[in-house]
């Protein structure tokens, strides 16, 4: 194939079509309360991790609704689940759950691939 | 006895015209159309709490059964003169009136959703405004013809026509948010397989009950809201439709396909209220919707003495609103005339 | 997908477009990439029509690929469009037939800028006047060549010698259009059918016998968009908008793509030759690539003109799968045959593994 000095780029683009909604329906059946998040940023703003390294609490729930496993999959390990979020919280989610649901429900579907 | 004129048979008129009825004027109210109402005719069912907008048609249809004073179906208004501290109103049938007072309750019209030419109403297939769906959502109504057999997902665009520099309505019609969450609760009632999506720039939940409605859509419904407008949609060869936004909350581009695609469509004063304030000599702002003494005090009178403003002819209102409006416009037309 | 809507449209958007006698400007690409289209547009004009356009070979670029990509002040390209003006005037005309969106876009945006703001005529009068010696007046009707050949268009098809059709099945050819983003998108109002639904195109297609596809990412840029092309490292945004073009019209499987822009057709073409070099990847039937035209290519096959006369030859996707089609007949040995019977060389295709 011919190198012509530029290529053709891959689209960033989210593709809802191509989202695979599995991780998201476990996390919601199990959290109910994770349904209401209304992205205000409160669990970000007083989040002990995010003040440190690069840990945006608030986009778990873009990521999870956007199917960004691979993302969410790294990004969690950063949690250190002290709650404080869940003081914050305006619509009272249980984000601690949140979190450790997304942990076993990313194993689970690991080791079915597997 | 005082004569009041009522310009326009909607909501805000037919209640205008019992209270002042109920004070002791006669009062003549003119609708254009074969039946009062206005559009609340058009509608099913009121947000928050899904009352049904014939109950409240009824209810103040009733309330003018009971009351004495005239009504003037599919009568526009010709012409309204000031004379000696009365108003002559002339008709297109030739109908002259003298009048003490005028209420303007010359309401709203919707926003022709063509001139967001890019989402495509009225060419693409599944593209739908709020007021279509209202109809639709009627007990017994066919929705597979606008939505397909088997819908899987359906979208909902927050602000077509308003807060929108190219359809040259600066202003928020209010009551779109709610409209859309409301019949995104409706939808998925009826259609419980179907995923919905809400594009919105802002939820502006204002009114009593609404937020909560908006929680219960998310909680219950599972109504999912992403923060973007749309750019565009197109018809793909299935007749679904390819939609663009931002999700800005992720900060990238989304595209999505959906079966049905409903445009929340916003109000404007229409060509109603810029003849009724032509007739009237009487300001407008420039939205188009008529001019208030001021925002607070005096939201009831217009820039003429003696003539009165009630509903959705000053801006977008709710009919909820557009009563307690009215009620007041009908109270400032009583101690106005007390005071002549 | 409902016509009526369409229909309701394009009757919002219709615009004057002069019916004789017209000042004709050039485009400075146009003649690089499709040398032949502008000459098949005197011809079309001159014996088809019996119209009477002038030329004036003192009329230069516009400049606007300069002004685009900020290299040309606005008191230039200004000074060098009064100066096309004044070529008109001279020669006595007010009609202008412009063959380029970008110098049609240059030249509305500078006539409603001098409505905008009389001081910036005035001052662009001086300038002309001092530089040049020559005076202008701003044209009565401003009209893109494309605009021309539509009002035009059951005029050329009353003299057809082929139609948009397939000639064995009777069939209408599925068209793709393409319209140049200054066409209309600057000012809606100065294109037939406006900037989302333009009818230029569409008009000319169905007038013809051909079936318009209208395919998901039909308003999505063609990858000319100056920025992104004129500097090597950009052309990946070029080659990659117009891929999403290409794999969005695919599976509606168009046989040719019309364009009325000299930008468009030009990499709608090229790239196709370049994303099979790169990725061996065709959009056509039979592992070809679509055919691209330009509007006077499509005019001019349908009135029975020699596609190599045409210059169709420079084509980098080749245009045989079109020609054969329509039931054109052309004479391969001469596809690379210059006036003189020499060959002019041969240029690298797409979906022809050559």
């Amino acid at each position: 194939m011919k190198d012509f000095g530029y290529t053709v780029i891959k689209q960033r683009t989210i593709d809802y079509d191509q989202f695979d909604g599995r991780l998201l329906s476990d996390v919601l059946r199990m959290e109910p309360s994770f349904k209401t998040c209304l992205s205000c940023g409160g669990c970000t703003a007083t989040c002990s991790a995010n003040d440190l390294v690069s840990f945006n609490i608030r986009r778990i729930n873009l990521s999870l609704r956007r199917g960004e496993t691979y993302e969410l999959e790294s990004e969690i390990q950063k949690c250190m689940l002290c709650g404080k979020c869940m003081l914050v919280c305006p619509r009272g989610i249980n984000i601690r759950n949140v979190i450790m649901l997304i942990k076993k429900s990313i194993l689970k579907y690991k080791s079915v691939q597997l | 006895m005082k004569h009041i004129v009522i310009i326009g048979g909607g909501i805000a008129g037919m209640e205008s015209a019992c209270a002042l009825t109920d004070a002791g004027h006669w009062v003549t109210l003119i609708e254009k159309e074969a039946q009062l109402g206005g559009k609340l005719n058009q509608w099913s069912f009121l947000f928050p709490d899904f009352t049904p907008a014939e109950k409240i048609k009824d209810t103040l249809f009733d309330k003018c059964q009971e009351r004495d004073f005239s009504i003037l179906l599919k009568t526009e208004v010709k012409s309204v003169q000031t004379h000696q501290k009365k108003f002559n109103i002339e008709t297109f049938g030739g109908q002259k009136l003298e009048a003490d007072a005028v209420v303007v309750s010359s309401g709203y019209e919707l926003f022709d959703a063509r001139r967001k030419e890019e989402y495509g109403y009225k060419i693409y297939d599944h593209v739908i405004t709020s007021a279509d769906l209202e109809k639709l959502l009627r007990p017994g109504s066919d929705l597979s013809v606008a939505a397909g057999k088997n819908p899987k997902r359906i979208a909902f665009v927050h602000c077509v026509g308003s807060r929108d520099e190219k359809s040259g309505n600066h202003y928020c019609s209010k009551v779109c948010c709610i409209t859309g969450v409301k019949q995104a609760i409706e939808l998925k009632k009826r259609l419980p397989e179907a995923e919905i999506f809400c594009f919105y720039m802002d939820l502006r939940m204002y009114g009593k009950h609404f937020e909560e409605l908006y929680r219960e859509a998310q909680e219950k419904f599972d109504i999912q809201f992403i923060r973007g407008r749309l750019s565009e949609a197109a018809e793909k060869m299935d007749k679904s439709l390819l939609i663009k936004a931002e999700d800005t909350l992720s900060g990238r581009p989304l595209k999505m396909n959906v079966d049905l695609l409903v445009l929340l469509v916003g109000m404007e004063a229409g060509k109603g209220t810029a003849t009724a304030a032509a007739k009237c000599s009487i300001e407008y702002e420039d939205s188009g919707f008529l001019k208030t003494n001021d925002t607070f005090l005096f939201s009831n009178f217009s820039s003429q003495e003696g003539i009165f403003l009630a509903g959705s002819c000053t801006a977008p209102m709710s009919v909820n609103d557009t009563i307690l409006h009215a009620r007041s416009a009908a109270m400032e037309v009583n101690s106005w005339l007390r005071k002549q | 997908m409902q016509n009526e809507g369409k229909q309701k449209i394009w009757k919002d958007y219709q615009k004057e477009i002069a019916d004789d006698h017209y000042f004709y400007v050039r485009s400075c690409i146009r003649q690089n990439f499709f040398p032949g289209s502008e000459q098949t547009f005197l011809k079309i004009l001159r014996a088809e029509l019996n119209k009477d356009i002038f030329e004036n070979p003192h009329h230069t670029t516009c400049s606007g690929i300069g002004y685009h990509s900020d290299i040309v002040p606005f008191d230039t390209i200004q000074t060098i469009v009064a100066r096309q003006f004044a070529l008109m005037t001279e020669a006595g005309y007010r009609n202008l037939a412009v063959s380029c969106i970008t110098s049609f876009g240059i030249y509305n945006e500078i006539i409603e800028t001098w409505k905008e703001f009389p001081n910036e005529l005035e001052k662009i009068r001086n300038y002309l006047k001092k530089a040049t010696g020559r005076e202008f007046k701003i044209p009565q009707n401003v009209s893109h060549a494309s605009d021309i050949i539509y009002k035009f268009r059951e005029d050329i098809f009353a003299r057809k010698k082929y139609s948009l059709t397939n000639h064995e099945t009777g069939k209408p050819l599925k068209i793709v259009e393409h319209i140049g983003c200054h066409y209309a998108k600057m000012f809606p109002g100065k294109g037939v059918g406006g900037a989302e639904f333009p009818h230029v195109l569409v008009g000319m297609i169905e007038s013809w016998g051909g079936e318009v596809i209208d395919y998901p990412e039909r308003r999505h840029c063609c990858g000319f968009g100056f920025r992104q092309y004129l500097v090597m490292s950009n052309r990946g945004y070029s080659i990659s908008n117009s891929k999403k073009k290409f794999e969005s019209m695919e599976p509606y499987r168009p046989d040719a793509i019309a364009s009325n822009c000299p930008g468009c057709p030009m990499f709608l073409d090229r790239w196709q030759y370049v994303i099979e070099e790169m990725e061996g990847k065709t959009y056509g039937q039979n592992g070809r690539g679509i055919p691209v035209l330009t509007y006077e290519e499509m005019a001019g096959l349908v009135l029975g003109y020699d596609p190599w006369d045409m210059g169709m030859q420079m084509h980098q996707t080749d245009v045989e799968p079109l020609l054969d089609k329509m039931g054109i007949e052309y004479n391969p040995d001469l596809k690379y045959a210059g006036k003189d019977g020499k060959q002019i060389g041969q240029v690298k295709m797409a979906g022809c593994k050559c």
